[in-house]
């Protein structure tokens, strides 16, 4: 909001025409360490967030002895994916799909609602260069210090500091990195394998790539990343409206500014904001919040923490700096009441978005109670199409998939629908076994490929039919899977 | 083209360009951007003088590393060779019918088996070993010189009237029109009688007198009842199955001018242990038949080798 800043436009207006670099160097960040309200909601999401990233896969979960009892674990190498009790195949890949759009809509559903939350609270680079800001409050003391270790020349004290915070940086991006490859296979026995020298060399490719992003990313180009590389804070200011909660300066409140002492000597009263920077000191991507929303304001609400410490101070109500929407701001400066919050959130924006929201979490649901967990796929043999024998009969061949999804082998029969003069025998059986119905047991959790021929009399027509694969055990369950009979007649021979 | 000016909501310059009102700020770039280019610069830079790069004439440089994708061929079938030598070298010490009941040395060579028909099989063959007119169809129960694993390979490794292979399958039907054995419609009475045991006719007076000239002339290879035999590859005639085709015109011809079907011997062109593996693979397609039982006076098939 520099158009209600005469001064600054003034110093903005000596610029123009001034050769200035094309290059900007990154302005250090020392955020001010501050207690509060959402101080203390970050430190909650923070440890939250942290605990599910390290801890989820060391959860056991029993799934008997065909499975792994990792309770989420993302199997790359056979193609399954383990959360819970839900077991996910590659062909039901959708689950994730509709993840994914879930996903997509909370966030419209959160941006609507409270604007850039994601940023300011729950995101990986959000959460981890917070933690280490902390690591700098710890190793070099808050703000201050900070700044005056950063300008003193390089000495074996500025050596020994550096080195410790860069090591502690190191330490725990390595935990970072490393404990994603648990995710893709048994964490303790990987565990084991990491340390002795044994695990696969992605494992430690892995950890050595996502170590030193954690480590550029978070120790070094912290709100770079938010203002230069994430394409995000584009997208969700595009998707903020007027009843969107955001960090604000209220200016008609604040300005203009002045310290307590500047107000008493000032000839008209002032604002309420008495120009102590303690938001700027206190932001994590080091912006001034007072100059109205940015793309570097991650609205983490800590100027909001810092403000109304000040506000208290000085004895004036809290709130100089708050969450509230554009139209609050324009009912407020014309001295109207505020909307109430529940009002502001439950709108039809936000109440369609969580219709949508629901309505896709509730098909998923419902689509994960109806899926069966076996199955038979049938491709038939096109080259050749169909072979005839000496005493005139017409063999077809079939390539069956049986599919047993359940984490125990089964045993099934493949019964012939169909063909009524045929009869079936595997490719491991002789012809003269040939009958209507095979059985085959199927190991836990597989695919099993099952060579079958199919005979019919000479002088077969061609024909349709099918193949049934029905569970032999008491939990039952059957499919179908339909295809055809060659034979020379209707093929021009 | 607008003029520099200073935009009011930031304060940051513009550069001047505008499109429909829209204008563009002279932000600066972060330095760490500068410097990442000019780190991609520097290993573009080193990736052209370490890799094939820059193209030439009729060539390229080849980079100080010596890469090259041929290379990198080469490297993955000499790993894929090593990979496989174990089993190569127990399907060269197994014999035919050792190969047959080991499911573990089976299965590896039918799919090498695969693998090999597709490069030296299908011209004749076919992809799918249907054959065509003159070459026999593979996934059949029929068999010219016999379908047990032991009697495919020894068609495959001495093929079939190759010359110069003294133990090639030899056989050599007369020319009976041609060579003025039989008269043409002498000719055309056995071709009756043929399609009659083949179930393909209904009996006729053609068909009775074909029976005498069959008996005289085709029995003593084809057998009485024109069930064949396997010694001199002579098909089975009362079956459902025509190499040269079952209608009269095929059929007239075949006892006219003979059949002389040769397939190359493969011993001397492949390795033993492909050879092994394209008989276990032709047996596995769906008429292979099970060894016959050892005749007691025989050797053992693993001692005679």
């Amino acid at each position: 909001m520099n158009a209600h800043d005469p001064k600054l436009s003034a110093d903005h207006a000596n610029e123009i025409g001034h050769e200035t670099s094309m290059y900007e160097k990154r302005k250090a960040v020392f955020p001010k360490a501050i207690d509060g309200a959402f101080r203390r909601f970050k430190w909650l999401v923070m440890a939250v967030c942290l605990t599910i990233y390290w801890g989820t896969p060391w959860i056991r979960w029993d799934r008997g002895p065909y499975a792994p009892d990792q309770a989420v674990l993302i199997d790359l190498a056979h193609r399954r994916f383990f959360m819970f009790n839900i077991e996910i195949w590659p062909h039901e890949f959708y689950f994730i799909a509709g993840l994914l759009i879930m996903a997509g809509i909370g966030l419209f559903l959160v941006t609507s609602v409270v604007g850039r939350a994601w940023c300011g609270y729950a995101c990986p680079q959000t959460v981890w260069t917070d933690l280490f800001q902390h690591v700098d409050r710890l190793i070099d003391g808050d703000r201050n210090a900070q700044l005056r270790l950063q300008k003193a020349p390089w000495g074996p004290a500025k050596i020994a500091r550096r080195s410790l915070k860069w090591g502690i940086y190191l330490g725990i991006s390595f935990a970072t990195g490393g404990a994603w490859i648990f995710y893709f296979a048994d964490a303790p026995t990987l565990q084991y394998e990491f340390w002795t020298g044994t695990a696969a060399p992605v494992a430690y490719a892995t950890t050595f790539v996502l170590t030193m992003t954690t480590f550029v990313l978070g120790g070094f180009l912290r709100e770079q990343v938010c203002i230069y590389m994430c394409p995000w804070p584009r997208i969700q200011t595009a998707m903020l409206d007027e009843k969107s909660l955001l960090v604000t300066y209220k200016y008609w409140r604040g300005e203009p500014r002045g310290s307590v002492k500047t107000a008493l000597k000032a000839a008209t009263p002032l604002g309420d904001c008495i120009d102590c920077l303690q938001c700027v000191a206190v932001c994590p991507t080091g912006i001034d919040i007072r100059e109205g929303p940015q793309i570097g304001c991650i609205t983490c609400a800590l100027c909001i923490d810092a403000c109304d410490k000040a506000m208290a101070d000085v004895g004036r109500p809290r709130g100089l700096i708050d969450y509230c929407t554009l139209d609050d701001a324009t009912r407020e400066q014309r001295g109207e009441e505020s909307v109430p919050i529940l009002k502001t959130i439950f709108r039809p924006r936000t109440l369609v978005y969580l219709g949508v929201w629901s309505a896709i979490g509730l098909a998923l649901l419902f689509a994960l109670g109806q899926r069966e967990r076996m199955g038979i796929s049938v491709a038939k043999d096109r080259n050749p199409e169909y072979v005839t024998l000496s005493d005139g009969s017409v063999r077809n061949a079939y390539t069956l998939k049986l599919r047993n999804m359940e984490s125990r082998p089964r045993t099934y029969r493949i019964v012939l629908r169909g063909l009524h003069n045929g009869a079936i025998y595997t490719d491991e059986m002789d012809v003269a076994a040939a009958r209507r119905e095979l059985t085959v047991e199927v190991p836990s959790d597989t695919t099993k490929p099952v060579r079958v021929y199919a005979l019919n009399p000479r002088g077969s027509a061609p024909t349709e039919f099918a193949f049934l694969l029905a569970a032999t055990d008491k939990e039952g369950g059957h499919d179908t899977s339909e295809t055809t009979f060659t034979t020379a007649q209707g093929n021009g021979q | 083209m607008s003029k520099p000016r200073l935009d009011d909501a930031t304060g940051v310059e513009t550069v001047g360009h505008e499109w429909d009102g829209i204008e563009e700020l002279n932000n600066p770039l972060p330095r760490w951007w500068l410097w990442s280019f000019y780190a991609c610069i520097a290993f573009a830079i080193g990736y052209v003088i370490a890799y094939p790069a820059i193209p030439l004439l009729d060539t390229a440089t080849a980079g100080t590393f010596g890469w090259s994708s041929r290379g990198d061929l080469q490297k993955e079938m000499k790993a894929e060779s090593v990979r496989t030598a174990g089993m190569m070298s127990e399907l060269s010490k197994a014999s035919i019918e050792q190969i047959a009941t080991d499911p573990r040395l089976r299965r590896a060579a039918i799919d090498g088996g695969r693998a090999a028909f597709k490069v030296n099989c299908v011209q004749c063959h076919g992809n799918g070993a249907a054959g065509s007119v003159g070459y026999p169809n593979l996934n059949d129960d029929d068999w010219l010189w016999g379908g047990d694993a032991a009697a495919i390979h020894q068609t495959l490794v001495n093929g079939i009237r190759q010359p110069g292979d003294d133990a090639t399958r030899m056989s050599m039907m007369p020319a009976f029109g041609r060579d003025g054995i039989l008269t043409a419609p002498q000719v055309q009475d056995a071709v009756s009688f043929v399609r009659v045991i083949s179930g393909n006719e209904k009996p006729s007076a053609s068909a009775q007198r074909g029976a005498a000239i069959f008996t005289a002339n085709c029995a003593v290879c084809h057998g009485a009842n024109g069930e064949g035999s396997r010694a001199v590859g002579a098909p089975k005639l009362s079956d459902a199955i025509w190499l040269y085709g079952g209608d009269r015109k095929a059929l007239t011809q075949t006892l006219t001018n003979a059949r002389y079907g040769v397939m190359p011997s493969w011993g001397n062109r492949l390795d033993p242990v492909t050879v092994k593996m394209l008989a276990t693979y032709v047996h596995s397609l769906g008429g292979g038949e099970a060894a016959p039982a050892p005749d007691p006076a025989a050797p053992p098939v693993a001692a005679a080798q």
